[in-house]
């Protein structure tokens, strides 16, 4: 069984995000990248099914970034990812999600594939996006938000339980699909020392846009963002001050229907 | 933070990290308030590689050295020294003895099991006239046909009534001080084998600590580390190693700290203001800082130079002393940025309070390490310049 995990290279959440001057994006001095949480439920989620499946399973770890996110595929390598395709190309700088589902499109139809799972969303930009797009692209369904998975004993069906509001929804799917991972589906394993030292060993290919065959820079960006500002400052805490107790919660109670506008 | 790791440094680094905040924390913090040895978390250490750094794969391990050690260290002693003394204690005088010394039969008998965690590893020197004076020792190993009769107790043993391989330094020929010194590997099924005291510590509360007896202890003849005689050289070499391993710990103190004296700085208020905008806790962060990185620097340095096959005595010595005396220095002020809540169990550095001193104890005191280092500097002097 041939399994795809998707990976994305974020700021680490614990980074404090500040705008360049220009807008155009963040500032990326001595910020931290990671792979994006929900990618790692993915390539945890691919492990676990080719552990299950044993035999001639694989994983392999797709990821459309920056030179630097070599050391974080390495990473997914580590965990015991078998080996990766990295589509690095100067010209995904600032891609929207239609860009890079159509570069991500072309590389999984290269590489073949039984399933695919991928994070639910990017912790930077939350897009989430990736997953529909690509599924409409490689004409394959798509579960989204999943927290259980379970393949059939055929291994041509799937059954995946996915968050809704208020509970969980039972989807049963054929295969190939695309599959979005939810945090609760499972508790990634970290790169162990000798994972660590067998990923050296572990192919990479790297591919520019030329090698999948686009002619130029795919330029047909749905969307392109104009400016990034920073979210206004919060007014902070008011404190409600009175001699009488009835009277403070008389203001507190003005305060939250006039200014606040929530009761 | 910014020395020039490669990419599978930075990884073993991170892993070490992420495991010590998010496995170890929860677990270092109800075994240090309760005094549990948490031996669990050595078979995750040991699934996860940590245990068998240096030991080769044929055995069992990952074949990396004492820089990736020392990088290891750091994370799990921010988190719990006590856990890091175990480890430490286990990679890089256990494991490390075995590997150099054992016949090609104990290596296969104990290292993967010692790699893997299920076994932990003990180094016994010391003994209650046999402090700093370690040639001093007197516990005995009489050679009596295909076994070894040990006599005697060793006492302050890390890890000693957990440990499943001992490396046990005793007295075999009684008429030569430092020669006369042999090293044996002590299984503690072994008859005549048994635990005596349990100490009751200032610090290090999840580790245990313990007095070995041997009376009449029976110990296979190829149990024997190197040669008869060797066994001064073996603790020697084995301590630049530990010493190592103990400024790392330090270091791993220190930077923990050192993050909780800024941490608490910057939400405490007095006089309207937050404590870390005076300059009295700015200068403290700013020493704190430097010292940390300087130990830092010194430690990676005498590894680099252990995994390069150099000498290191001198520069193990360097880095333990000033590691040590940083992590002391560096967690009085800390707690002195808390004030009066930094002596309650409440907050962290009262834990790392207690846990820095024996730094400046063990694998040989401050005072040793001096003496080392002025040794090592005065010869290098007589040898190099001329008279």
């Amino acid at each position: 069984m041939k399994i795809l995990a998707l990976l994305k290279r974020v700021p680490d959440t614990e980074a404090k995000i500040l705008i360049n001057q220009e807008g155009t994006g963040i500032k990326d001095e001595g910020i931290k990248y990671v792979i994006n949480t929900y990618d790692e439920y993915a390539v945890e989620e691919g492990l676990r099914l080719k552990e299950k499946t044993g035999g001639t399973s694989t994983v392999t770890v797709v990821c459309a970034g920056p030179e630097e996110a070599t050391e974080l595929i390495r990473t997914a390598l580590a965990m015991g990812a078998d080996d990766a395709v990295h589509v690095c190309d100067k010209a995904l700088e600032r891609p929207d999600p239609f860009v890079i589902a159509a570069v991500l499109a072309k590389a999984i139809k290269a590489e073949g594939f039984d399933i695919i799972f991928c994070g639910k969303q990017a912790i930077d930009d939350d897009m989430g996006q990736i997953q529909s797009i690509l599924a409409e692209m490689l004409d394959i369904p798509q579960v989204n938000v999943a927290t259980a998975f379970e393949l059939a004993a055929d291994a041509k069906r799937a059954t995946v339980r996915r968050r809704v509001e208020g509970g969980d929804e039972k989807v049963e799917t054929s295969l190939p699909v695309i599959v979005s991972c939810e945090k609760g589906l499972n508790d990634p394993r970290y790169a162990s020392l000798p994972g660590i030292m067998k990923a050296k060993k572990k192919e990479i290919r790297k591919k520019t846009l030329a090698d999948l065959g686009f002619a130029q820079a795919p330029g047909d960006a749905r969307s392109t963002i104009l400016r990034w500002l920073p979210p206004q400052k919060s007014s902070g805490c008011t404190m409600v001050k009175a001699e009488e107790t009835r009277d403070a919660v008389k203001e507190l109670v003005r305060l939250l229907r006039e200014e606040a506008k929530v009761v | 933070m910014n020395y020039p790791l490669s990419e599978d440094e930075r990884m073993i680094q991170k892993t070490a990290r992420d495991f010590a905040r998010k496995e170890l924390a929860p677990v270092s913090l109800e075994a240090n308030e309760k005094g549990i040895f948490p031996e669990r978390i050595f078979r995750r250490l040991g699934e996860l590689g940590f245990m068998g750094i240096m030991v080769p794969e044929e055995y069992g391990g990952v074949n990396l050295g004492s820089f990736c050690l020392v990088l290891a260290l750091e994370e799990i002693n921010a988190v719990c020294a006590s856990t890091g003394v175990t480890m430490s204690v286990h990679n890089s005088l256990t494991n490390w003895c075995i590997l150099k010394y054992g016949s090609e039969e104990i290596r296969k008998r104990l290292l993967p099991s010692l790699a893997s965690g299920e076994m932990l590893g003990a180094y016994a020197i010391t003994e209650s006239e046999a402090g700093s004076d370690v040639s001093a020792m007197r516990l005995s190993a009489v050679r009596k046909g295909h076994e070894y009769i040990l006599n005697g107790a060793k006492i302050f043993i890390s890890t000693g009534d957990k440990a499943g391989a001992i490396i046990v330094f005793a007295r075999t020929d009684p008429g030569n001080r430092t020669k006369g010194i042999s090293a044996f590997v002590v299984e503690p099924g072994s008859p005549g084998f048994s635990i005596g005291k349990i100490e009751k510590k200032m610090g290090l509360k999840a580790s245990t600590t313990v007095e070995l007896v041997f009376e009449d202890c029976r110990v296979r003849a190829d149990n024997l580390l190197g040669a008869e005689g060797m066994g001064m050289k073996i603790a020697l070499a084995g301590l630049d190693g530990g010493r190592i391993g103990i400024a790392a710990q330090a270091v791993g103190i220190a930077q923990a700290a050192l993050d909780e004296g800024v941490r608490f700085s910057r939400e405490r208020k007095q006089f309207n203001t937050r404590i870390v905008d005076f300059q009295s806790t700015r200068w403290k962060i700013a020493d704190m800082a430097t010292a940390v990185e300087a130990a830092r620097l010194l430690t990676y340095r005498a590894a680099k130079l252990r995994d390069a096959g150099e000498p290191c005595s001198k520069e193990a010595a360097m880095a333990k002393l000033f590691a040590s005396r940083t992590a002391n220095r560096v967690v009085y002020d800390a707690l002195q940025m808390h004030g009066g809540v930094g002596y309650t169990e409440e907050f962290l550095i009262e834990r790392l309070f207690r846990d820095a001193r024996v730094t400046e104890l063990y694998e040989g005191t401050s005072e040793i390490q001096r003496l080392v280092i002025s040794k090592a500097v005065i010869e290098e002097f007589e040898r190099t310049v001329p008279d």
